[in-house]
């Protein structure tokens, strides 16, 4: 259990959160400046909050009623950056035990896991940035650390290295049971891996609450705004997509998630209907078992997949099998800001 | 060439003058730097000040300065000779402390630089691994200083081979005591028949800059090829 409750008066805006966090992964998700990095340096006590107080597990790390500031390197919190910041001067072997304290996780076990075992006497200079930021995150977990930060992990790193990289931090927590809070600005990261999400916008936590279990991302670019309605619409190969509120129109592409319970499938285009979006398929897999909900993986012209939650007998009276055409609706209203993100 | 009794003299006490107020002056300065690169506090644009001093001051007022507090009269030089059996004046002691003096301005901006291109976020990665403060300094901060160490330790030997006028004032010139080797050759110059022993000892003087310099060279070499990993 981790809470937070800290002020801090920044130039450019203030921080002021009040979370209390579960042992999984969490995400601070939100734009870039919104102040996501600052919680993490009040947390690993990089930064000092004005005022407010900090608990990890029953531990109080900072307090500003009772004056309590615990120095950085008693808090025991791993903290992986976005650039890493190995040390230039060890090699990977030297990274890795610097902060090695015998506690529950062995170099072995960490090294193994992480696929460190070809670069452990090279030096930082010499290794890509996937295995850097590999680096990085085994020299935090060898620190045996209460709680993982990681700012960004993946950031500076290329598709194909982001790829590397994406199932050592999905398999983190669960292999080494340690909670994370885990910052990001990239949609795809935050659904793939957190269980909690909190969005933060302008030094302040704008929503918070939990992942669904299913969800789809679709990209496209806002063409046109209609200000009589108060209506976005989004461009995308399978069809046109509504999206509720005012959303810039720029070369961008937009990212959205969609909750596969906020999908109907129609076998043909319906008409007289209140969903706006209609999204054009065909059905790739059926996902079922003796379950009453099936999952429906459709996938849309131009490629992208899109899961929709029905119930087993709508599925069987629809007769929905693989290869089907299908009509996908989604509800304007059910994808709110927060899962709207730009590329 | 052959070298007299008195010019080896000279030589090694130039060399031991030189290493002494190297040992004194790079842990002084290293302290300094660090304070003016990771510290803010109250007077600190004084203190750098202060340390400039001997850099714009002429030799013979820091060497009179330093007669003033660490002469057996002065105020600090008193109290170590009664407390410690310490005396500066006149020893060659003294001279590797006003060539300390001289080197320190020199040596503490070299560290500095070097501190200050130090990303100091690695030293707080280093702290959120568990880090004291102090380990921190050992194991990151100056091992990530060492090009300004190195530069700083050759600024300190060579300033402290040719530093002649807070030497002079300070601990005049007593042969075999004080008398480093540029030293001898003022005092050749002052007698009628020394201007070929004085110019043996230039000549003496540059080769011993020239070792310094190049030495300096390859280990800087070596230095960096480690800090970056590989040729």
């Amino acid at each position: 259990m981790i809470e937070i409750a800290v002020r801090k008066q920044r130039k450019n805006f203030n921080l002021d959160v009040n979370l209390k966090l579960e042992n999984s992964i969490t995400a601070l998700f939100g734009p870039s400046g919104a102040g996501k990095s600052s919680i993490l340096n009040v947390i690993a006590g990089l930064e000092q909050p004005d005022s407010g107080h900090i608990c990890l597990g029953g531990q109080t790390l900072y307090d500003s009623a009772t004056k309590i500031n615990l120095p950085i390197h008693h808090r025991r919190i791993g903290y992986v950056f976005q650039d890493s910041l190995l040390f230039p001067h060890l090699t990977v072997n030297g990274n890795l035990h610097y902060g090695f304290k015998n506690g529950a996780v062995s170099p072995g076990t960490v090294i193994n896991f992480l696929g460190l075992q070809d670069l452990l006497e090279r030096r930082p200079a010499k290794l890509s940035g996937g295995e850097r930021q590999r680096v990085a995150i085994g020299r935090a977990l060898l620190s045996s650390p209460q709680l993982l930060l990681m700012d960004e992990p993946l950031a500076n790193l290329d598709m194909d290295r982001k790829r590397e990289i994406f199932p050592y931090i999905e398999q983190l927590q669960s292999t080494f049971n340690i909670p994370v809070i885990y910052v990001s600005h990239a949609m795809e990261e935050v659904a793939r891996l957190a269980k909690h999400i909190v969005m933060i916008k302008d030094g302040k936590v704008a929503s918070e609450g939990d992942r669904f279990e299913r969800s789809s991302i679709l990209s496209g670019k806002a063409v046109s705004y209609d200000a009589v309605y108060g209506l976005t619409t989004l461009e995308h190969p399978a069809g046109s997509i509504s999206l509720t509120g005012h959303i810039p129109i720029n070369e961008k592409q937009l990212r959205i998630v969609v909750r596969a319970t906020d999908v109907t499938l129609a076998l043909t285009p319906p008409r007289d209907i209140s969903a706006r979006t209609l999204l054009k398929g065909i059905i790739s897999k059926c996902e079922t078992d003796k379950s009453p909900t099936a999952i429906i993986h459709v996938k849309l012209v131009g490629g992208e997949d899109l899961a929709a939650a029905l119930t087993r007998k709508a599925m069987d009276e629809l007769k929905l099998a693989q290869g089907k055409p299908v009509w996908c609706l989604l509800k304007s209203v059910s994808i709110d800001e927060r899962w709207i993100a730009s590329a | 060439m052959t070298l007299s009794p008195e010019e080896w003299t000279a030589i090694f006490l130039s060399l031991r003058v030189a290493l002494l107020a190297t040992l004194i002056c790079l842990p002084v300065a290293t302290g300094l730097a660090w304070l003016l690169t990771h510290r803010n506090f109250w007077g600190k644009s004084a203190l750098n000040s202060i340390i400039h001093l001997p850099l714009v001051l002429p030799p013979v007022v820091t060497g009179y300065l330093l007669l003033i507090a660490l002469g057996k009269r002065g105020t600090i030089g008193a109290f170590l000779e009664h407390y410690f059996g310490l005396v500066f004046s006149f020893r060659w002691t003294g001279a590797a402390i006003a060539a300390a003096v001289m080197a320190l301005p020199l040596t503490v901006q070299a560290i500095r630089v070097s501190m200050e291109a130090i990303d100091q976020r690695l030293e707080g990665a280093a702290a959120t691994l568990g880090a004291s403060p102090l380990r921190v300094f050992w194991t990151v901060t100056l091992p990530l200083a060492a090009p300004g160490l190195l530069a700083g330790t050759m600024i300190t030997y060579v300033k402290a081979l040719g530093e002649f006028g807070a030497t002079i004032t300070f601990v005049s010139s007593i042969p075999g005591e004080t008398q480093t080797l540029a030293l001898s050759i003022y005092s050749l110059l002052q007698t009628p028949e020394g201007d070929s022993a004085a110019l043996r000892l230039t000549f003496l003087s540059i080769i011993l800059a020239f070792l310094a310099l190049l030495a300096s060279e390859i280990f800087s070499k070596r230095l960096s090829r480690g800090i970056r990993g590989g040729p």
